[in-house]
């Protein structure tokens, strides 16, 4: 066997503020009854990662919804493909790790817009930074999707490579943190994470540097 | 050139000719399997078997689950190696040692906790080595993890421990490497006594410098000296096995001076799988008689000289548009041919869907001549599994049957599948056995992780279910004659990644394995064959010199009938194993 997961990127604020309240919870769990912590609650660290992490796959397929009809290069519409295709697989791979740590998971995050977050208490929501690394403001969401062709495609390749090694700093943030990752699977996925987001940056600053192969199948 | 082999892969499977242009849909077939639609459960999943039998069962004990989860990673079951009596089997736990003097009775001999995963194992002599890649791994075995994030108590690399005592194994070396160890391979060298050298394949991400000096996960355009684009080399001294260490760290991927020359990630064009970079080896399985390694490197199948074991020589290279991650490799007999294993999804999806492709998660066999690989054709159980098997090739190993190249091999949730591949281009499917799901509800990471071939029986490691042991059993595409001429070959230690050279000995069961196979593919016009069959009979029922005498006769007769045979070779060959026989007389 090799890792869990995959590629891809993207988180959204909301889901940060909803992985604060979520470590908030665990830390009244670790006082919960032993019945309920035998199940595993997870390391706050863990469950701040991969609520973070379904918001961060949303934002990617918020903007791999944009290449069909912008762009004009073949390789860019397969690299959207494959970030898609493997989007699902991989939420579900974290709603579901959520779930058997009794966590809450967070909305479906391409329904998500900035304001549609769960509410917070003012005090915990000061702390939280804007965005999470890498992560595109609205504002550029929209000036991404204002672009067409040849720009599109440079301003596409520009940001997901900011947004993929935005995703490699979690995963650094998260093994860097003490008690972060001890579990098996989440060593394996954030493993991958990191492995794939590697592997795509390294091919998408390819892509940024050749010749634009013309898109046969787009519109 | 490849848009038939879905085709083929159903014909071969079945048994059966296709018509090509038949309007018969690879679900339709395949739905008339009887692995399909078995009844779920954790121990009373519903079975389906063809061509060998369930003999034997180990619960996983107690202390190697999580009672409340049993997909929980940390507790999973991963590979086999044997010894004697003994199967250690490797867990994300730490290990299991079986005894299986009775087969139908596995016994569980003792569980050692120990976590960090994979807990690859390989045995020789009084060692065992474990492999360790997590961040909660622990020099000391310790079950607490590893608070800190740089921290001397972490291990992650290969351990070694002194099974003297089997009952109380000592842990006398644990060599410490930057991206831990995934799984490693034992490399014997027959020029090269004293030492024993193991492949160390990492494949996480590397560790900080301020934990192990001069790790690095740095790309290779970014430092020269990354962690990442090698492998390890340890050396582990006989007289003094606990001064292994690391002694080189070969960059197996170079091109001229690129340390990083072999695929660099990405998809083939229109409609291809994307293939992951090659920055490292998932898995190496060495053919040390033949100076030979086949690793399999995440975007690349690579073949390796290992005459000289410190320094490997890459001298082939393949790449494939059906691959998603080059996992794992086996050699056939003659180190002709390659099977390579692609892990799409990475062992925890179910890829053996109806609509998964027959051709992407499956194995992918090439021939290999004087260095130089070519394609043949993919094989991939082809019984549909559900959204909650966990399904795609695993690790294998021949099984001896001589004149035919035949491997069993794990399919994780998807059961285990014996397959020939003696046509590199045709595979066939010729046994298997499967259990549904853990769940229908739910996926669990569970099934077949390996299936191999030890002293007559298979053995499996169930992931999250325990120790499964099969036989074989006679159908038409594969005789008793046939099985009994495997069981010949025995050994008193075994370990899947190092493979080494069958040679089956004289024996009756050896010359009929090639009648049948000649009487299957009408190699031998059947009056020839027939003849041959009863002199056969008539010679064993001599003794003495009258035996020799009529075995030499026989062998001279056949000699004399490979012109006229459509498969010369293995009439030839038949010839030679009935001289042997009578040369053993």
């Amino acid at each position: 066997m090799h890792g869990a997961l995959h590629h891809t990127i993207a988180r959204h604020a909301r889901s940060i503020r909803a992985g604060i309240r979520m470590a908030a919870i665990t830390a009244l769990l670790a006082h919960a009854p032993a019945s309920l912590r035998a199940q595993g609650t997870g390391n706050p660290a863990d469950v701040a990662f991969m609520q973070g992490m379904i918001g961060h796959h949303g934002q990617a397929l918020r903007m791999t919804s944009l290449v069909p009809e912008r762009t004009t290069r073949a390789d860019v519409r397969m690299l959207a493909e494959k970030i898609e295709a493997s989007q699902l697989g991989e939420i579900t791979t974290m709603k579901r790790w959520l779930a058997d740590h009794h966590q809450e998971i967070p909305a479906d995050p391409m329904a998500s817009g900035p304001h549609t977050g769960m509410q917070m208490s003012g005090n915990m929501k000061m702390d939280m930074p804007a965005l999470m690394p890498g992560m595109l403001t609205e504002q550029e969401m929209a000036q991404l999707a204002a672009t067409k062709g040849a720009d599109f495609d440079k301003q596409f390749l520009t940001f997901m490579i900011r947004h993929h090694e935005g995703a490699l700093t979690m995963v650094a943030r998260l093994l860097g943190t003490a008690g972060a990752a001890q579990e098996s699977q989440m060593f394996g996925f954030s493993s991958d994470v990191d492995a794939d987001q590697r592997g795509e940056i390294k091919r998408m600053r390819a892509m940024l540097n050749a010749p634009a192969q013309k898109n046969t199948r787009g519109k | 050139m490849r848009s038939a082999l879905q085709n083929r892969h159903l014909r071969a499977a079945f048994g059966i000719a296709l018509v090509a242009s038949a309007a018969i849909t690879s679900n339709a077939v395949a739905q008339s399997d009887p692995r399909v639609g078995l009844k779920p459960g954790i121990n009373d999943a519903g079975e389906a078997a063809k061509g060998m039998e369930l003999v034997g069962h180990g619960m996983k004990p107690d202390n190697m689950q999580n009672a409340s989860n049993p997909g929980d990673f940390g507790f999973l079951n991963s590979d086999l190696a044997f010894q004697g009596k003994f199967v250690f089997q490797g867990s994300f736990n730490g290990f299991q040692i079986w005894d299986v003097s009775n087969v139908t009775k596995p016994a569980l001999r003792m569980t050692f906790v120990c976590p960090g995963g994979q807990g690859d194992p390989s045995v020789y002599g009084h060692l065992l080595f474990i492999s360790v890649e997590e961040t909660r791994g622990r020099v000391d075995c310790g079950a607490q993890g590893v608070t800190d994030s740089v921290s001397k108590d972490r291990f992650r690399g290969v351990r070694i421990f002194d099974i003297t005592d089997m009952d109380h194994p000592k842990q006398i070396a644990a060599v410490q490497t930057c991206r831990g160890s995934h799984t490693h391979t034992l490399v014997v060298n027959k020029s090269d006594k004293n030492n024993l050298y193991l492949y160390v394949s990492g494949t996480a991400p590397a560790r900080s410098p301020s934990e192990l000096a001069g790790c690095s996960g740095k790309d290779a355009t970014d430092d020269a000296n990354t962690s990442r684009f090698r492998i390890d080399v340890i050396q582990v001294p006989l007289a003094a096995p606990q001064n292994a260490r690391i002694v080189s760290n070969p960059r197996i991927f170079a091109t001229g001076t690129n340390i990083a020359g072999l695929w660099k990630g990405g998809n083939h064009g229109e409609g291809t799988q994307t293939t992951s970079g090659t920055d490292q080896c998932h898995d190496i399985t060495v053919y040390a008689e033949m100076g030979l390694a086949a690793g399999a490197c995440s975007g690349n199948g690579i073949v390796l000289d290992i005459k000289d074991p410190v320094h490997p020589k890459r001298i082939a290279e393949v790449s494939d548009p059906n691959f998603a991650y080059w996992h794992s490799a086996t050699f056939s007999n003659d180190a002709k041919k390659v099977v390579y294993t692609d892990e799409w999804g990475g062992g925890t999806q179910p890829k053996c869907q109806s609509t998964d492709k027959l051709t992407w998660g499956a194995d992918a066999i090439f021939s290999l001549d004087k260095g130089k690989m070519t394609p043949g054709g993919y094989f991939k159980v082809p019984a549909p599994q559900t959204a909650t098997e966990n399904c795609v090739a695993h690790n294998g190993m021949l099984i001896p049957v001589p004149g035919r190249d035949i491997m069993a091999q794990g399919w994780y949730q998807g059961g285990l599948a014996v397959f020939d591949f003696t046509d590199v281009s045709h595979p066939v499917e010729i046994a298997y056995f499967d259990r549904g799901p853990m769940s229908a509800d739910k996926l669990y990471i569970s099934g077949e992780w390996a299936a191999y071939w030890y002293n007559g029986n298979v053995y499996a490691s169930e992931i999250g279910r325990g120790l499964d042991i099969l036989q074989l059993k006679p159908t038409d595409m594969l005789s008793q004659n046939e099985i009994d001429a495997a069981k010949l070959i025995t050994s008193t230690e075994m370990n899947p990644q190092a493979q080494t050279k069958i040679v089956w000995p004289a024996s009756f069961s050896v010359s009929r394995a090639y009648l049948d196979q000649l009487g299957r593919n009408s190699g031998l016009a059947s009056d020839k064959a027939s003849k041959i069959t009863a002199d056969l009979d008539a010679a064993e029922k001599l003794s003495g010199g009258a035996q020799k005498s009529a075995l030499n006769k026989l062998a001279s007769s056949i000699q004399g009938e490979v012109k006229g045979a459509s498969d010369q070779a293995r009439v030839r060959a038949l010839a030679e194993s009935v001289k042997k026989l009578a040369e053993s007389k």
